[in-house]
């Protein structure tokens, strides 16, 4: 089994992340990078599904030069190959990253074999677009589904399980198949030291990404407004208990 | 009073004093201020409580006590002692593996350090090692240095219950979230300033003291005032990864012993079930206080970067070749965790130099965090620490060139993979050298001198054109057989020593400070200051202690009397910078109360050059070259030019200060002269001195083989602030009428009588296990009885070597140590310690007879 799975190097969560004077893109000085949790997720399920059918893992991102850190990650957790498709600005839209990348799969795909399975995260962490995946698999002529939450290989087919608001969408899917996975799937594992030592020696190969830019254009970017907390000590011990009551009865949790 | 929680409330708008920062160290010194009587305290810190993310929320909380260093041993054993005190010390056990041979060696140090130091300590093999950590690969071990009261402390309930201690006691208020955005400060007349007030995020608070413990941050705090607290930010990698069935399995925080493994800068600690693996292997990454991200834009603390793996690939490697199991654990949390580091690997301790009532409790550790507080504490209390001596930490210490990022840079890149590393007591630096010279420089290096650093001066240790000596002293020339007794030293030392005491030899001083003191009040301040007699007749000398208030030696130095309002004091290149800031610290206050007795104090180091000449041929030599105002030759005999007096004569027609003195033991003089004239001396007294053999002696003959010989007391070695005059054998007959600093002390001291005393003692063989002999480097290897005992005298100080040299001209090896009265008797058969390993030693003198030249006839003759 051949599974491709793509991910996003994208700000770690965690600390507030400023944005430059001129608006255009996030100050990086002190942040660390990772890739968006919900492909994290899908890097950990394509380690699995290698691990219960056998065959190989791949690795796709198209970023900056430095997204060499999330593709090692990747590896480190046990997937075998690495392809970087390298861009000099920060990011690109979404429907040409799409167009990029399916360009590389058809490279790829020419040289070693069709992909079983192409995963990708649900949605970016960052801009959040819900699109690449999208758009990706009507490029390549492949059924998408989202959202999936469980994978179970057949013979030819994947069923894939998500969640709907009145209870769960079961799908069979021929394969090759496109799929964009959530956060919830599995547990993903920590590299290991061996992992990481392994991840140092994985090649990382190249695939130039060319594409026409897209209709989608980031005008600029906008600090969110801060949540602000107040904490007001409401007394210690039981003389508490009577603000406590009051705050309740203010909130509408008491009447 | 209470802990801050409300997000609005205001700080007070006065306090006693104000303790910036609540990791370790401010925590436990509000709790130690309170303890000594502090009241009106208040705490900032920027970050939120408990851990406000700082160094210390991220240390690895480990204690190994064992360190060469007197000073930092003593702070770690109290440290781990008030940690015990607190039940927040859980003992496991460490073992320190050696994978290379001299590794071995540096164990058998260590387990003299531990012998000096009182700490159970034994060599294991790599059976015993495997017997305690299963897990571990003995096979790429040769043994190991097994310490049973190594421990992991909780650092941040220990700062809170100092913090919490001092809150209870209604002596301290809190306030975390609170950000300081300036300090303010007041010009004294004396010209320095002096800090008046801290200005934060909710207010501005009048203090009277201010403490800066602010560890990564603490240069830009002090900056905030015009201070400089030399140290930088640094990381230390370290990864936490399980878990691990052996570690799970054994339901313990702690169930091993913590594993350094030396030869690859490594440690293993197991955390529950995981293990925290940390470096000091990797390429030094040093940072900028300015750019250490905010607590806002920090995924978890400010100091807890995320781990480069390029820098710490290697180290897991050898992580996993140590414990295989570590390989396939996962890597939960790993940090490029950010530590303080200075240029000497010291902490920055007490009143900044720069600003008054500032003080730094900086570039601490965890595993001697509580004793540095308390000993900071005590020296805001009384005006020195009590409990030990801050010698190696005193923030006076460092010369301008050593404040600058570039030299705190240079020297913390040479040393931070020295952290692990086995360090010789006399080893240089390989940074920053060439810093100051002396104008005799090319002479010196034409004549083949190696030099050694001495606070950024170049001083010529020993010269290589004295090896021509080897026919006429040929004994002088034995070689060393032990690499590590032969490392930075060489014989040509013994020769240089040998022909001064024959003939005659130049050193260069110029390393000296000399600070003027002048004005009306010259005379009665330094009388305050000094344990001596200042006032003495116009062209004569004093040579004096300077105490602490409680008694203890603050100082050691001369004095010259070169005009009725006019004093010189002469002190050496290592506590200029600690004695000028006393100087300058007490003439304020004493100017301040004393408006009818002013005295200036100016800084004449940089412009005076200095050469010691001395030997029996010394006279004879500068009488050649020597005239007063004219060209009438000058008066050098005993009666004209007498022993302590200071004159100023013609050298080759150059204005020069002479002072007939000796730390050598010969008759002589130090001859001052300015910086641009040093040359033209230098050549004069050489080409003199051609006819009766002179040579260039180095330091090595200065200060240890000539020095010790004469039994003469170095400050910080002999003389430290534990010890007295009267235990130095320094006590004169009397004490002076004048009030001066300590002298309540200093008369008890003398009534009490010593409980210890200074002596010479001599090694009675030798030779080692191995068939050939050894020679002690003097760092503190401890004086046993001949049953072995460790000898402690009556107020619990450690017999130990403060200096070893060999004596060329008495034939012995030589050891300095203060021995308890009942040892401290002529004839006395006792041990040295010496790399793990016992040699016989008698005591020669009691007290400050010299064993060479006992009545000092040659210096007087």
């Amino acid at each position: 089994m051949r599974v491709l799975v793509c991910v996003k190097r994208v700000p770690a969560p965690g600390a507030k992340i400023n944005i430059t004077a001129d608006g255009q893109a996030v100050d990086t000085a002190y942040l660390a990078f990772t890739t968006s949790p919900h492909e994290e997720c899908a890097v950990e399920e394509a380690v699995q599904l290698v691990e219960r059918h056998g065959g190989e893992a791949t690795v796709l991102t198209l970023g900056p030069a430095e997204a060499d850190e999330q593709l090692r990650y990747a590896a480190s957790l046990g997937v075998a190959k690495a392809v970087l498709l390298p861009i000099t600005e920060a990011d690109w839209d979404p429907q040409r990253t799409a167009a990029a990348i399916a360009g590389a799969i058809r490279e790829l795909e020419a040289a070693e074999g069709a992909f079983d399975i192409i995963l990708f995260g649900n949605e970016s962490a960052d801009s959040g677009g819900f699109q690449v995946g999208v758009r990706v698999a009507r490029a390549l002529g492949r059924p998408i589904v989202n959202g999936i939450k469980g994978i179970e290989v057949g013979d030819g087919s994947v069923r894939a399980r998500r969640e709907a608001e009145a209870g769960v969408e079961v799908y069979t899917i021929p394969m090759p198949v496109v799929l964009g996975v959530k956060e919830g799937i599995n547990l993903p594992r920590y590299p290991t030291m061996k992992g990481r030592l392994n991840a140092k020696k994985v090649a990382v190969a190249q695939v130039t990404p060319s594409a026409e830019p897209g209709g989608q254009q980031m005008v600029t970017l906008l600090q969110a407004a801060e949540k602000s907390s107040n904490t007001v000590i409401l007394g210690k011990g039981p003389e508490a208990a009577a603000a406590v009551v009051d705050v309740l009865e203010e909130l509408g949790v008491l009447k | 009073m209470s802990e801050q929680t409300a997000a609005t409330r205001d700080v007070p708008s006065t306090a006693k004093v104000v303790v910036i920062g609540a990791g370790i160290v401010g925590n436990c010194l509000v709790g130690h201020l309170s303890r000594l009587g502090w009241t009106d305290m208040v705490l900032l810190d920027k970050g939120p409580l408990p851990n406000p993310g700082g160094s210390t929320g991220h240390a690895s909380n480990f204690i190994f006590p064992t360190d060469h260093n007197k000073e930092m041993a003593f702070l770690t054993v109290d440290s781990q002692n008030q940690y015990i005190d607190h039940g927040l010390n859980n003992t496991c056990g460490g073992i320190e593996v050696a994978r290379e041979p001299q590794r071995l060696e540096e164990f058998k140090r260590r387990m003299t350090s531990a012998k000096a130091w009182n700490i159970d300590a034994r060599l294991v093999t790599p059976a015993e090692i495997k017997e305690m950590v299963p897990f571990i690969n003995e096979e790429i071990l040769l043994g190991g240095y097994y310490t049973p009261s190594v421990s992991v402390v909780d650092s941040l309930a220990t700062g809170t219950r100092m913090r919490e201690e001092a809150v209870a006691a209604g002596n301290l208020s809190v306030f975390a979230n609170t950000e300081v955005l300036s300090l303010e400060t007041e010009l004294l007349p004396s010209g320095f300033p002096k800090v008046t007030a801290v200005v934060t995020d909710r207010g501005r608070i009048e203090a009277e003291h201010v403490v800066i413990a602010c560890g990564v941050w603490s240069p830009r705090i002090a900056a905030m005032a015009g201070a400089n607290i030399p140290l930088t930010p640094a990381v230390h990698q370290m990864a936490d990864v399980g878990p691990i069935d052996v570690l799970v399995e054994s339901n313990k925080e702690l169930a091993y012993p913590i594993i350094r493994d030396m030869d690859t800068f490594c440690y293993e600690r197991q955390s529950a079930g995981s293990m925290e693996v940390g470096s000091y292997a990797h390429r030094p990454i040093l940072m900028r206080p300015d750019d250490i991200p905010s607590n806002q834009a920090s995924a978890l603390t400010p100091t807890e970067l995320p781990l480069t793996y390029d820098d710490f690939e290697p180290q897991m490697e050898q992580a996993i070749e140590l414990m295989e199991m570590l390989g396939d654990a996962e890597i939960k949390y790993a940090i490029n965790g950010l530590l303080s580091l200075t240029p000497d690997a010291n902490p920055v301790l007490g009143e900044t130099v720069e600003v008054r009532n500032l003080w730094s409790a900086a570039a601490v550790w965890i595993k001697e965090g509580p004793g540095i507080a308390q000993l900071v504490a005590e020296w805001m209390t009384y005006g020195y620490p009590h409990m030990c001596d801050p010698h190696g930490s005193d923030i006076s210490r460092f010369y301008p060139h050593e404040k600058t990022e570039w030299h705190i840079n240079a020297r913390c890149n040479e040393h931070f993979n020295k952290t692990y590393g086995i360090v010789h007591p006399r080893e240089q630096w390989a940074s920053q050298r060439g810093m100051r010279r002396s104008p005799f420089y090319a002479r010196e290096e034409a004549l083949g001198a190696t030099f050694f650093d001495a606070r950024g001066w170049e001083r010529p240790q020993w010269y290589s054109s004295n090896e021509k000596l080897q026919a006429k002293f040929p004994e002088a020339f034995t070689p060393r057989t032990h690499e590590w007794d032969a490392r930075w030293w060489n014989p040509v030392t013994n020769a240089e020593h040998l022909q001064m005491r024959e003939s005659v030899g130049m050193v260069d001083l110029t390393a000296f400070n000399e600070f003027d003191f002048e004005g009306p009040g010259a005379c009665a301040f330094l009388d305050y200051v000094c344990v001596n007699k200042v006032d003495v007749a116009v062209g004569r000398s004093v040579y004096t202690p300077l105490l602490t208030p409680h008694g203890g030696f603050r100082g050691d130095l001369t004095i010259q009397r070169l005009g009725e309002h006019h004093f010189r004091v002469i002190t050496g290149a290592f506590d200029g910078g600690r004695d000028n800031y006393w100087f300058n610290k007490h003439l304020e206050q004493w100017n301040a109360d004393h408006a009818d007795a002013q005295a200036t104090f100016t800084d004449r180091s940089q412009g005076i050059c200095t050469v010691g000449v001395w030997g029996p041929n010394a006279a004879k030599t500068l009488a050649k070259v020597t005239t007063d105002h004219t060209t009438a030759p000058y008066d050098l005999s005993q009666e004209g030019f007498p022993y302590g007096a200071v004159q100023d004569v013609l050298i080759d027609g150059v204005p020069c200060t002479m002072f007939r003195i000796s730390y050598v033991g010969e008759n002589g003089w130090e001859i001052y002269t300015r910086m641009e004239h040093g040359l033209k001396v230098w050549d004069a007294i050489w080409d003199a001195g051609q006819e009766f053999e002179i040579i260039p002696v180095g330091i090595g003959v200065y200060a240890v083989t000539g020095r010790i010989e004469k039994g003469y007391r170095l400050m910080g070695a002999e003389l430290e602030s534990e010890y007295t005059p009267v235990e130095a054998g320094l006590a004169r007959p009397k004490v002076k009428a004048a009030a001066l600093i300590g002298k309540a002390a200093y008369r008890k001291a003398r009534d009490e009588g010593p409980a210890a005393i200074m002596c010479t003692l001599s090694m009675d063989s030798q030779q080692c296990a191995d068939g050939y002999d050894r020679f002690p480097t003097g760092g503190n290897e401890p004086i046993l009885t001949l049953s072995g005992d460790r000898i402690v005298d009556a107020k619990g100080r450690v017999s130990r070597v403060t200096t070893a040299g060999a004596g060329p001209s008495v034939g012995k090896y030589l050891l300095l140590a203060y021995l308890p009265p009942e040892h401290a008797v002529e004839g006395t058969k006792l041990q040295v310690m010496y790399m793990n390993e016992l040699y016989p030693v008698t005591v020669e003198r009691a007290g400050a007879t010299p064993l060479f030249d006992p009545t000092d006839a040659r210096m007087k003759s």
